[in-house]
């Protein structure tokens, strides 16, 4: 097999000389963070005043974990390390409790990015030569922009599709030629379902690759997607705390995906006791940036579940690969792709006067894609007899809830009494689905 | 003004036979029904013989429910009884939001109780018209 890289150097480093390098950007990061409100305060208390206090990677672990409550905590600016006309783009996504968090980057960091992210797409064997439909959003999620600065970078034509509409994406594969598509793993069964209907034939189509993220899926998934559509499907992993797509990425044998050491500094911690686990062990991911100026980020918790494989690749790289995300250390649901906590859901109908506390979430799939509903009880002093209140009150939480959450649910409107009483998190979410 | 009484429910099955229920124990008589469906609720709308009482005893079981307002016209139960009333609404601009309609007396009289929004002078302009409006007490005493 041909092995492609884009910087093949640097993918091909000996494990001592990227420690090397780990070690020099690991002081530069600590310089940044020292500049942010937050970290300026958190290092301190931990004996951390100057990078002169890192001697070697493994003072990292003197370093307290940083949390999504953490950057919650920060938001808008405490973890800003650069002046704000120096920042470029900022992405920001919702937390746990519908706060946002938020991540500045220079015009360095969105290179950066965008190199890590050529360095994966090109790791599957593409090349400028490649045409490559975008069918993540764009905007504040990061699925889209990182994914088409990457494509770009590679030199790649890039057609800039977003989400939905499969028609039209059906169409631009087959006006374009599309030989690459990004894109989550349920909206392209549906596509694939919907191919014929439209009209479509695979023999116009002249796909050969897909990058499948967002949202977690099985190999037998991937099988299933190969063998439907005759093409490669590669796996993707990132988050927008860092950066977003590019962290990891799977390279022409599919086992496992490399996590780019020269930028990130990867560690699996038990996520109970924080302790710091072997590779092989099963855990919860921590990144720490080595690259980024705007937003450094230390020991950054992910609560994605996933084990490093042994060093070694056939392909030649040296930076070691992650499993597949096996769960969730939190109760994030992932819906067509869009990260939501039911506690963002909560904070909508709690601000809500006209429903009551007891509120039920059930996530269904219709067809391949996920669908969301929400029952909530109103308050019987609400209704006056008119139907039509009640279907604006219903339009005004689903919009609602719309605006928090990105994702449109349905609701359901139910008598009070009738939705089980508050017993903890477990039973108000009802996830029907069966894992891809 | 006559009332009838709302009821918001779920819509699945066995609901209507828990209001009738809480009205035959509560000694209610129904005289007509209408139902008004939205996918996953809808409301009942119930003319009854003692509103008040229907709406405590339906209250005390649980249920979400209202007393409305609603015009009962008395219209012949012939051809074009209901069309004369229709036209009249009509010139003179009333939107109706609800209405359904009973019989009294075959071949004779019927009536149509009517949610309308809010019409100031509404009666004057019915008995205008010539239409009977059949006062509350007569309504429930049916």
């Amino acid at each position: 097999m041909r092995i492609r890289y884009w910087q093949e150097d640097l993918e091909k480093i000996d494990r001592k000389s990227l420690a090397e390098i780990q070690l020099k950007l690991l002081k530069q990061t600590i310089t940044q963070a020292l500049k942010t409100p937050f970290y300026s305060q958190r290092l301190k208390k931990a004996g951390i005043s100057s990078p002169e206090d890192i001697t070697a990677l493994e003072d990292l672990h003197k370093i307290p974990f940083t949390t999504k409550d953490d950057l919650r905590d920060a938001y808008p600016f405490g973890l800003l390390a650069v002046e704000l006309k120096d920042v470029v783009r900022i992405h920001t996504s919702s937390g746990t409790t519908g706060k946002p968090t938020v991540i500045y980057h220079t015009r360095n960091d969105i290179d950066n990015w965008a190199n890590l992210v050529a360095r994966c797409i090109v790791m599957t064997g593409c090349g400028r030569e490649d045409v490559f439909q975008n069918m993540m959003s764009y905007g504040l999620f990061t699925g889209g922009l990182g994914l088409h600065y990457g494509a770009e970078r590679v030199g790649m034509m890039v057609i800039p599709a977003g989400g939905g509409n499969t028609r039209r994406q059906l169409q631009l594969m087959t006006d374009f030629g599309t030989t690459v598509i990004h894109v989550t793993p349920s909206y392209l069964l549906h596509i694939t379902d919907k191919l014929q209907e439209f009209g479509f034939k695979r023999e116009e189509l002249k796909l050969k690759k897909g990058f499948l993220g967002a949202e977690p899926y099985s190999e037998s998934t991937r099988k299933k997607i190969e063998a439907l559509l005759d093409i490669d499907v590669y796996n993707s992993y990132g988050l927008s705390e860092m950066n977003g797509p590019g962290v990891a990425f799977e390279c022409v044998y599919k086992q496992g995906m490399h996590v780019w050491e020269d930028a990130y500094i990867m560690e699996v911690i038990d996520p109970y006791t924080g302790e710091v686990l072997p590779d092989g062990k099963e855990g919860e991911l921590v990144f720490t940036t080595l690259q980024r100026e705007a937003t450094p980020l230390l020991r950054y918790r992910t609560r994605d579940l996933a084990v490093i494989y042994p060093q070694g690749c056939k392909c030649g790289r040296t930076h070691r690969k992650i499993s597949r995300i096996k769960g969730r250390t939190d109760d994030m649901l992932i819906i067509n792709g869009v990260n939501v906590f039911p506690s963002q859901i909560e904070e909508v109908l709690m601000a809500n006067p006209d429903i009551g506390s007891n509120y039920q979430i059930y996530v269904e799939k219709d067809g391949y894609l996920d669908k969301l509903t929400v029952k909530v009880e109103i308050k019987p002093d609400v209704f006056h007899g008119d139907i039509k209140e009640l279907e604006i009150l219903k339009e005004r939480i689903r919009g609602d809830l719309k605006a928090s959450i990105v994702v449109n649910p349905i609701v359901e409107l139910m008598e009070p009494g009738s939705l089980p009483p508050w017993e903890g998190k477990a039973k108000r979410v009802v996830d029907n689905r069966e894992r891809l | 003004m006559a009332k009838h009484l709302a009821v918001f429910v779920e819509n699945k099955p066995g609901k209507l036979e828990k209001i009738t229920r809480t009205l035959l124990e509560a000694n209610i008589n129904i005289r007509a029904i209408s139902i008004q469906d939205r996918g996953d609720f809808g409301v009942i709308k119930l003319l009854v013989d003692k509103p008040q009482s229907a709406e405590q005893a339906l209250k005390s079981a649980g249920f979400v429910c209202a007393l409305r307002e609603i015009i009962a016209v008395e219209m012949e139960d012939k051809p074009g009884g209901l069309h004369k009333i229709a036209e009249i609404f009509s010139k003179n601009n009333i939107n109706i939001l609800d209405a359904y309609g009973f019989v009294i007396e075959s071949s004779k009289i019927a009536v149509l109780c009517v949610e309308v929004e809010k019409v100031l002078g509404l009666d004057e302009i019915l008995q205008k018209e010539g239409l009977k409006i059949i006062s509350d007490y007569d309504l429930y005493g049916l």
